[in-house]
């Protein structure tokens, strides 16, 4: 893949801000290597039950829909209109002020005047108006209608997943429309018609089977974490002691499969189990893993909402079967989204757990005390501020740290100050990106909603662009060389982009930063940092 | 799902369409039963020997608040004081003195049509020194 | 590109003409006077009243806020009450400077893609400028018009004027004579507002490249209503109190015609009438839109309170017992504990 990757300067280069000279209606989609996600495997749909599996490829002509695909689709927009007030207040009132044109990542970073967030919703709001309004049968082209076409539905699949639903054009929109909204619903219709994308079908498909993403089986699972018992062995002398679905636990812990598979998200996982080790020791905390509800992440989210529903079940199904008392999630984006915003809706009410206590400072989580589920984030900052960590922040003198806010905890939850909290009592060195460039106005990885597969790393590269030039200024300015994150997608796609956009940077998840600090009762003195890495002042 | 077409959020959606109904029909209801018609004018016994004004009837109706400003204007910044109309006449420019004279009575004339629409000009907050008309 | 800007100007051009010369020529004086404006206010009414209900007839399903600050969630971490509501309260406190201060329009930042390929986000105040200037002067051209509405004029219309005078514009040369009658700022405010708003659509290349003739309409239409009240008030001294008998007679339902009044009024008349009979059905729904945007108009209290789905239903799972018969043997085999032994 990376061999057709233009150079970062080419890339540039070629990045025009100015629309082209046809109108939008008049320019045909042209769906680009390195842009598009291949098809979704028809083994992963069908093992799904979606509808219309089946071996299709995008860049043919004939995508082998139903006969009656575009019935299909008016009756899923009907249907999603009766169903989404958002939905159908978001198809009626866009004034096309463009304040949120250059608020998205994509459309900084390609220049496609479709991924400006107003023309990506035209692109369906324009069919809407066609089918379902009277100004749009009367005047047609002139009230922005146009008909369905096989053209249109290409077009749909292409640009809406070029879209991350990272909310950032939402804060800016005067009316608070919000493209993910969208973007979601418009992924439902394309659903309808077997239109997936693989990075999203097959990670769906594995979870509803397997527990977790990436598919890996209970018995593995327990292998992978174990791997890490031996290797933080070798590093603090101290043997961890995971437990796997445990009944009678009091908390249960989920964080997506990402931290168990891939590095440098493993560190973050490292992290977790050292975390609950010393609290155990120390304090008795009493946590159990979970191979059946062994992802927070949920794919799901980005095929449909019912499709999310499916997945998420099996969070409060585990923690009602082993009897915990509440659930404690790991760091992760659009987990917390659909945690935060849909998990009591959907899957509610959470009556069977109790309000969530933190069992050691006695602190009551009562922004949580309906959906029972805490942020890792909170949990830790809750502890440093009570004083029940033992830190040595030294230990991460090696790092400049600056913090990336995951679009979901920042633009649908508003998880801001506490994972920064952490960061500045486990690091001495930390250093915030432009104020334009984090918080609720953060850039998106580039990569978010199933978007971080390898065959569209020019998409990636071009959204994730704001977020690497934002990470530049800092690199340049003062030294920043670790980027630190609460996203499972961020630690598996900044790297790359890091390695693209600002060579020297690293990626770091949180609890990765606090697990390096924590000073274990009875641990051998570390000559290295989780990564194997000398500690400072430990150099040969 | 939604089929039954019933309103969701109906307490709050109502209210407010109600709030939006009353403002929007704000003019009928708060004339209701009310007859507007345009005043009348009462003429001064002076005012109807006269005749004419310094200009024709439609011509003040539409101009007089700028005759008043050239008027001033002379009088104050070139001193001059005498204004001949279309006709050849001649006249002072004097809001108390010469407009005042015939149209000695203000709320019967000048505020009937300035208070239906709703003027407040300003020159009744000097010109108060006529003697017929006590400052409101 | 022209277009659509080109369309929607004849658009209104051709609706002068039809009303002047359905006036001046054909003497359609009741048609344009009293037929349409009634027809127009009872399509306003009724259009926005039916729009608002179809909005509601859908459910909200999800809590959706975007959250612009700090969540509430550890007591010693201080929220962003307003721009990240927890309460009912809030939102309202959110909802009041979204509809009356335009808070996200003020958030605008401009991307410029800068020498040494840097990028900057910079504070863009026009936009936000332009908009409340163009909305709030409406709303002021709106209630001073109530003068011609309301008999006896209430207080407040008053204040209104009295506020839209305060600058005294008082210019006075041989040829040009303005301050008399006084200068209603609102006035122009709203006409440089939307020449403003419309010449940015057509110049900015990416707001011209999104722009429909839907969205050019409503401005021409808008600049036609200012253009041709300020020549009534200031150039062709219409006689007002013709006019408020008029307009008089429309509101108490006993409607007459004037006399002495030009065509222009009635072109103005029917600018009017066109663009409420317009708003139901286009864009300019957002000023009901607004009070009814999920992202905007509920608090972030999700975690805390359940939000009830009024369409949620059964999905098929996988169940924990389908998963560990699957993978049973192999879980027994990993020590993992099991439901059902083998």
């Amino acid at each position: 893949m990376a061999d057709d990757l233009l150079k970062p300067d080419e890339l540039l280069a070629r990045t025009d801000h100015r629309p082209p000279a046809t109108g939008w209606m008049d320019t045909p989609v042209n769906i680009r290597k390195g842009m598009y996600c291949y098809a979704a495997n028809p083994k992963s749909v069908e093992y799904l039950s979606l509808p219309y599996a089946r071996q299709w490829n995008p860049v043919e002509d004939d995508w082998k829909l139903p006969e009656n695909w575009k019935q299909i689709i008016f009756e899923g927009i009907r249907d999603r209109l009766d169903r989404f007030r958002s939905f159908k207040i978001f198809m009626d009132i866009c004034v096309r002020c463009g304040a949120c044109a250059d608020k998205c990542h994509f459309f900084i970073g390609t220049g496609d005047p479709k991924n400006m967030p107003v023309l990506r919703a035209e692109l369906l709001r324009s069919i809407y108006r066609n089918d379902f309004t009277t100004a749009g049968k009367i005047f047609g082209k002139v009230a922005g209608a146009r008909p369905m076409t096989a053209e249109v539905l290409k077009e749909w699949w292409y640009y809406f997943f070029q879209c991350t639903e990272c909310r950032r054009c939402s804060v800016f929109c005067p009316y608070g429309i919000d493209t993910a909204e969208i973007t979601i619903i418009a992924r439902e219709l394309l659903n309808l018609l077997g239109l997936n994308i693989d990075w999203i079908a097959t990670p769906v498909a594995n979870c509803f089977r397997t527990g977790n993403h990436l598919g890996i089986q209970p018995h593995a699972f327990k292998d992978m974490l174990e791997f890490f018992v031996d290797d933080l062995e070798e590093i603090t002398g101290i043997r961890v002691e995971p437990s796997f679905n445990r009944k009678g636990a009091d908390i249960l812990f989920i964080t997506p499969s990402g931290d168990v598979f891939a590095d440098p998200g493993t560190y973050t996982c490292m992290g977790y189990m050292l975390l609950f080790h010393y609290l155990r020791e120390k304090y008795g905390f009493d946590i159990t893993w979970s191979t059946y509800a062994s992802e927070g992440g949920n794919f799901g989210f980005f095929t449909s909402h019912e499709t999310m529903k499916r997945l998420n079940s099996k969070m409060y199904a585990e923690a009602k079967r082993l009897g915990v008392k509440w659930i404690l999630g790991g760091e992760c984006g659009h987990m917390w989204r659909v945690i935060h915003q849909y998990m009591d809706t959907m899957n509610g009410p959470a009556d069977f757990l109790e309000e969530p206590v933190s069992p050691i400072t006695g602190t009551k989580f009562e922004n949580a005390r309906g959906t029972k589920m805490v942020h890792l984030s909170e949990f830790t900052a809750d502890l440093i501020k009570h004083g029940k960590l033992e830190l040595d922040p030294s230990r991460n003198d090696n790092l400049k740290v600056t913090f990336h806010d995951s679009c979901n905890p920042a633009r649908g939850m508003g998880l801001l100050d506490e994972p920064r909290y952490v960061i500045k009592n486990v690091c001495k060195h930390f250093y915030e990106m432009p104020p334009n460039t984090i918080r609720e106005n953060t850039f998106c990885c580039g990569s978010g909603s199933g978007l971080n597969a390898g065959e569209n790393m020019e998409l990636r590269l071009s959204g994730g662009l704001p977020r690497a030039n934002a990470v530049k200024y800092v690199h340049e300015k003062h030294g920043v060389n670790m980027l630190a994150c609460v996203c499972a997608i961020d630690r598996a796609v900044l790297p790359p982009l890091m390695d693209y956009w600002v060579p020297g940077v690293d990626v770091t998840g949180l609890t990765e930063l606090v697990a390096n600090a924590l000073i274990l009762p009875g641990e051998k003195e570390r000559e290295t940092n989780l990564r194997g890495e000398p500690l400072p002042g430990m150099e040969e | 799902m939604a089929s039954n077409k019933q309103m969701y959020d109906k307490g709050k959606v109502v209210a407010g369409l109600v709030i939006f109904v009353i403002l929007i029909t704000f003019p009928f209801w708060y004339n209701l039963g009310k007859a507007a018609p345009a005043p009348e004018l009462k003429l001064t016994e002076k005012a109807k020997a006269e005749k004419v004004c310094v200009m024709s009837k439609e011509e003040m109706k539409a101009g007089h608040m700028q005759l008043l400003d050239i008027w001033r204007e002379s009088v104050v910044r070139n001193a001059e004081r005498t204004y001949v109309n279309a006709s050849g006449k001649e006249y002072s420019m004097s809001l108390s003195n010469t407009c005042l004279d015939c149209h000695s009575n203000k709320a019967d004339f000048c505020d009937r049509c300035h208070n239906y629409v709703s003027v407040s000009p300003y020159c009744w907050d000097c010109h108060i020194d006529n003697p017929k008309e006590a400052k409101k | 590109m022209n277009a659509k800007y080109m369309f929607s100007l004849v658009a209104v051009i051709v609706l002068f003409l039809l009303a002047y010369a359905g006036v001046e020529g054909a003497g359609l004086h009741v048609l344009f006077g009293i037929l349409i404006p009634y027809a127009a206010i009872a399509v306003f009414t009724v259009g926005f009243v039916w729009r608002i209900v179809n909005w509601a007839q859908s459910p909200v399903p999800f809590r959706i806020p975007t959250t612009c600050g700090q969540q509430k969630s550890l007591t010693w971490i201080s929220p962003a009450a307003i721009d990240n509501p927890a309460t009912n309260g809030a939102v309202v406190i959110r909802m009041i400077l979204e509809i009356l201060l335009f808070r996200s329009l003020f958030r605008n930042l401009k991307f410029h893609f800068n020498e040494g390929n840097r990028f900057s986000y910079i504070w863009e105040k026009w936009l936000w400028l332009g908009a409340l200037a163009f909305h709030w002067a409406f709303l002021a051209v709106v209630i001073r018009h109530l003068r011609f509405f309301a008999e006896p004029v209430p207080f407040w219309v008053q204040w209104v004027e009295q506020l839209d005078s305060f600058f005294r514009v008082e210019f006075f040369t041989d040829f040009l004579q303005i301050g008399l009658p006084g200068i209603f700022l609102s006035g122009l405010v709203l006409l440089a507002a939307a020449v403003y708003l419309l010449l940015r659509r057509i110049i900015i290349p990416q707001v011209k490249y999104i722009s429909l003739a839907a969205d050019f309409f409503p401005l021409f239409l808008i600049i036609g209503i200012a253009l041709s009240g300020i020549a009534m008030r200031y150039f062709l001294k219409e006689d007002i109190v013709g006019i408020k008998e008029f307009t008089m007679g429309l509101v108490t339902f006993h409607p007459s015609i004037p006399a002495n009044v030009s065509g222009i009024f009635y072109v103005h008349l029917f600018f009017v009438s066109v663009l409420l009979a317009y708003f139901p059905f286009s864009k300019l729904m957002h000023l009901g839109g607004i009070f009814m945007s999920p992202t905007r108009n509920l608090a972030n209290n999700s975690r805390t309170q359940r939000h009830v789905n009024i369409w949620n239903y059964p999905v098929k799972v996988h169940t924990y017992e389908e998963y560990e018969e699957e993978f049973r043997e192999k879980m027994i085999e990993a020590g993992l504990p099991v439901e059902k032994e083998l």
